[in-house]
């Protein structure tokens, strides 16, 4: 008797069970939503020659994320699949101004430089991606975890990205000037030996190469993720 | 000031929506296998980009920015709804893709076949919104400016994607270290497109002195970017011109 009892209720989860944990964990290197995935590049590549534009976008992606998540998930049993697509995007649109205004109140000189990318945001893919994906489909709580890993894997790239072109392009990291300085007639650190910054990786096409270049150390360490073509 | 042919060329060239901007990568990345649906999808964002901007543009200009709404009551000057611009730009997108697919459906099949599949990919196509975002960004002063902007875009995304699946095809028949193969090469071929595009950069535009003025200010501190040393240089967003004015 006590055994039907116990068969009839589904046996609970719990919250960070390994299921759970490998929802967060494996967004952060072999299923990265930028590398493997291909999602959310459009943002991804724009916004990386500062690390603090790289910072401040995944954050702000993050946080729409985890939130969209959820309500999507919360949802997934009223939204009629027709209309699905415009049901997220509203749902999305409604958190990007959130964001959007937060950004401009405390941040206003970060929203100056992210200017468009904020609100593409609504059409960043890795959202709507796992709003297909995932959060259709599954409980809040794993809606949740996996928003996290997402989040974190889309800033983790962000961030390695833009360290590389930050710290090569303008020889500094989040403002500080690790490298010296090279204003003319106080130049201090390496510049006084004669280096030079390297004025490609400013530029918007030095963001792929370094993301491609990612992309293959990546794939050279974990065969499995090779492609025929 | 701007000329709208300026504008057209512009968008074409030096302000291309893939290589200046990463607009709509993932589809880029995605339907940029063979030639033949890279056209279909190009098309299409022409198509939509060319519709929806200029929609877009009466909408920032008659009901969102301060004192649009003065046209209906002088009271209502400085009513500010610009904070609704993100849900409104991306509603009027989709539900004119829907629109738009069911008008093609009835009364041009063909046409439909052809570009069928991409039209409901193409609402949440970053190059769309992204063309929305900068015509609101840039408060171009004509209806006319803003669609020169939407074609020019529309066919500089149209270039950028042709052009990739062609090289895509051939390199098929190359020997692509494993694994950079497919993603990887793919990057690395479209940094290289984007250092060619950049030579057009080398454009003269009529509104040239301004946007120098406009560079100055925006850019970060101390990058060093030109040749000439004047400390000054480039924002990622700030287009390439700046570059080969200062070093004229």
């Amino acid at each position: 008797m006590s055994e039907a009892l116990e068969n009839k209720k589904a046996p609970k989860e719990p919250l960070f069970s390994k299921k759970n944990k490998k929802l967060v964990t494996d967004p952060l290197t072999d299923n990265n939503p930028v590398t493997i995935q291909v999602l959310g590049i459009c943002s991804a590549l724009a916004i990386t020659v500062q690390v603090e534009q790289g910072v401040v976008m995944g954050g702000a992606v993050l946080f729409v994320l985890v939130l969209g998540n959820l309500i999507i998930s919360l949802l997934r049993n009223l939204i009629p699949s027709r209309i699905r697509i415009i049901v997220q995007l509203v749902v999305v649109a409604a958190l990007v101004i959130i964001v959007n205004e937060v950004l401009k109140a405390f941040l206003p000189d970060v929203s100056e430089k992210l200017s468009v990318f904020v609100g593409l945001i609504i059409t960043n893919c890795i959202i709507m991606g796992r709003f297909e994906a995932f959060a259709m489909a599954n409980k809040p709580w794993p809606s949740i975890m996996d928003g996290i890993g997402n989040g974190l894997g889309y800033a983790g790239l962000l961030i390695l990205v833009a360290v590389f072109r930050e710290l090569f392009g303008s020889g500094s990291l989040y403002g500080y000037k690790l490298l010296g300085s090279n204003i003319p007639g106080e130049e201090w650190g390496l510049y006084t030996m004669g280096y030079v910054n390297n004025n490609m990786m400013i530029l918007p096409p030095m963001a792929l190469v370094i993301v491609g270049v990612i992309i293959w150390i990546q794939r050279s360490r974990n065969k499995s993720l090779i492609e025929e073509h | 000031m701007e000329t709208t042919l300026d504008i057209f060329v512009k968008a074409i060239f030096s302000e291309n929506m893939i290589f200046a901007y990463f607009l709509g990568m993932c589809s880029y990345l995605a339907v940029s296998k063979t030639v033949k649906t890279a056209v279909g999808l190009g098309a299409a964002v022409i198509f939509v980009l060319v519709v929806t901007v200029p929609v877009n543009y009466l909408l920032e200009n008659y009901l969102l920015k301060e004192g649009a709404l003065e046209w209906l009551n002088p009271a209502w000057a400085d009513i500010d709804l610009s904070f609704l611009s993100f849900i409104m730009f991306i509603a009027v997108v989709a539900s004119i893709v829907q629109l738009v697919e069911m008008l093609i459906e009835k009364f041009a099949p063909s046409l439909y076949g052809a570009l069928g599949i991409f039209l409901p990919l193409i609402a949440v196509n970053c190059s769309i919104l992204g063309g929305a975002l900068f015509m609101q960004d840039r408060q171009y002063s004509t209806i006319g400016d803003a669609t020169a902007f939407s074609l020019g875009s529309g066919i500089g995304w149209f270039i950028a994607i042709v052009a990739i699946a062609a090289i895509r095809e051939k390199i098929r028949y190359s020997n692509v270290p494993a694994p950079l193969r497919g993603l990887g090469i793919t990057f690395i071929i479209t940094g290289l497109m984007g250092m060619a595009f950049m030579s057009f950069s080398g454009i003269k535009y009529a509104d040239d002195a301004k946007k120098k003025d406009k560079a100055v200010q925006t850019t970060p501190e101390g990058n060093g970017a030109s040749a000439s040393g004047s400390g000054a240089p480039l924002n990622a967003v700030v287009d390439n011109t700046n570059i080969i004015n200062k070093e004229d």
